[in-house]
């Protein structure tokens, strides 16, 4: 017997503590919401929900972000005016073959970009999970990673490709004149350039992204959104839950927010 | 004596806006290594569309330019081991913001001449030595005043030793005090022999440093001699109502 005694927590012998008032209706302001918390984040361990959620949501939104940068990166630079002008005029076969085929890259950037913008992620979402990933057996992360950063590629691309173009033509013609090629000036010249200039606009976008993933759970992953959506169905809560995850976002993006404004003063700093 | 001739310019035509603007309208010009060439003119006269092709920087419409034995206009020439051949100084310094000076110098050679680490910094860090900035080599561009960014342009051009060193208006976005430091570095460059292609309105300049003047107008080479004919003795009436404009 003592060991059980033992066994009940300090949560458990508060919420014991009101069962009387709970059973009377009678409950304080702050034995409401004891009750609330109880319910929704303690019995039965269901902080854990939350977390699991949270470390989809997070997970999710990292490799998505990653896509994003890479596949957005590509995208901006297959936009550039001296890319889509690209004319290799008279320097034979192989050279123009390859002037043709970026050139198709290029029309065929600013059609995915047109077209990621223009419909709505949760239409694209359904598509990829439904439509072309339908009869295959795959990872719901995997889909949600897919989804969610083919869709912000396209923001990110407009951003590195505003950033790209806010730096002066002079630093292009530096760098091509000691010798560089086009494409180690675009790597060590203008992209840590455009970086600087386009990361508030880049931090827009990841926020963005973090808090759309939550539009996953329409395809059963079980992010954070839909973890407190499945605690309210299991407490019939309709505030509390949601409640929890929307803060549990909120520390997130905070977190984010910090983070990048650390590195915005780190790259001011570096040329005051 | 075909061999002393470094750069060769033939018909040389750059239009602008599908031919509706004629920048340079046929240069022909032979410039011989460790020739100092000071081409002086009005302002829109194509001086320096003339620089930029040198390089490259402008596609020439019509005409060729051959350096060093190769014809630089043909689509098969590679143009970046061109360049590295010719260092180019920008009216706008145009020096890297997010990096160090020492980076700023390091980085092309390092790249391309494939130097170690070590030698490129030893490299630069003689140079800087020579413009007397050794101090400033892990200062950024923007801590440093408009006459040591230029002076630190030449030399992060110098350090991937050209052949042919082009300046562009280097003195024109300099506060007056300033000019004189950077024309110090040039005279001296020119001095060890370096083959130098100067755009510039400092006519003093011309006048002491370079061996031949290029008077040009409206995308034409009007008038060319040694600035004891120039500045003296023009024959040109253009060239006399500009240098009496400017003198």
């Amino acid at each position: 017997m003592n060991a059980a005694v033992e066994s009940i927590s300090f949560f458990e012998q508060l919420w014991l503590n009101i069962q009387p008032a709970v059973q009377a209706n009678t409950l304080t302001f702050w034995e409401y919401l004891y009750k609330e918390i109880y319910l929704n984040v303690i019995q039965g361990n269901r902080w854990l929900q939350y977390l699991k959620g949270l470390g989809i949501t997070l997970e999710v939104s990292f490799f998505a972000i990653l896509v994003g940068l890479a596949l957005g990166t590509i995208l901006a630079i297959l936009r550039l005016p001296q890319v889509q002008n690209i004319n290799c005029k008279g320097k034979g076969f192989w050279a123009n073959l390859g002037a043709v085929c970026v050139k198709a890259l290029s029309k065929f950037a600013g059609l995915y970009i047109n077209i990621m913008r223009g419909t709505p992620l949760l239409l694209q979402v359904l598509i990829i999970n439904f439509g072309i990933f339908g009869s295959i057996r795959m990872d719901k992360v995997i889909i949600g990673v897919i989804a969610c950063g083919l869709n912000s590629a396209a923001y990110v691309a407009e951003i590195v490709r505003g950033g790209i173009m806010s730096v002066e033509k002079g630093q292009t013609e530096a760098g091509r004149s000691l010798g560089l090629s086009s494409l180690r000036t675009m790597i060590y010249i203008i992209l840590p350039q455009a970086a600087k200039s386009a990361l508030p606009s880049m931090c827009n976008e990841f926020i963005s992204l973090i808090k759309e993933t939550s539009i996953l759970s329409y395809i059963a992953l079980t992010e954070l959104t839909k973890a407190g959506d499945y605690i309210r169905s299991r407490t019939f809560s309709a505030f509390t839950p949601y409640i929890v995850s929307g803060l549990l976002y909120l520390i997130v993006v905070l977190t984010l927010t910090w983070l990048i404004g650390k590195l915005e003063r780190r790259l001011r700093n570096s040329d005051h | 004596m075909t061999t002393d001739i470094i750069i060769s310019v033939r018909g040389l035509e750059k239009h602008f806006d599908e031919g509706k603007l004629k920048a340079l309208q046929g240069i022909d010009c032979d410039i011989k290594r460790g020739e100092v060439v000071v081409v002086i003119g009005p302002s829109g006269s194509g001086k320096s569309t003339f620089l930029r092709c040198l390089n490259l920087l402008e596609q020439p419409s019509a005409g060729t330019i051959t350096v060093d034995g190769a014809d630089i206009t043909d689509p098969r020439t590679n143009i970046n081991k061109h360049r590295e051949k010719m260092g180019m100084v920008f009216q706008h310094f145009n020096l890297f913001p997010h990096m160090t000076i020492l980076k700023n110098m390091t980085l092309a050679p390092m790249k391309l001449l494939k130097k170690s680490k070590a030698d490129a910094e030893a490299k630069a860090m003689a140079l800087l030595q020579r413009v007397g900035l050794a101090d400033r080599a892990n200062a950024y561009p923007s801590q440093l005043s408009g006459g040591q960014k230029q002076r630190i342009a030449i030399v992060r051009a110098l350090c991937m030793e050209p052949q042919v060193m082009l300046f562009d208006e280097p003195t024109s976005a300099l506060d007056p005090e300033m000019v004189g430091e950077v024309l110090d570095v040039m005279k001296q460059l020119a001095e060890d022999g370096m083959t130098m292609v100067v755009v510039t309105h400092e006519m003093g300049f011309a006048r002491e440093v370079a061996d031949r003047v290029l008077f040009v107008d409206e995308g034409r080479i009007i008038e060319e001699g040694t600035p004891a004919q120039i500045f003296e003795n023009p024959q040109q009436p253009r060239t006399q109502d500009f240098l009496r404009k400017v003198l």
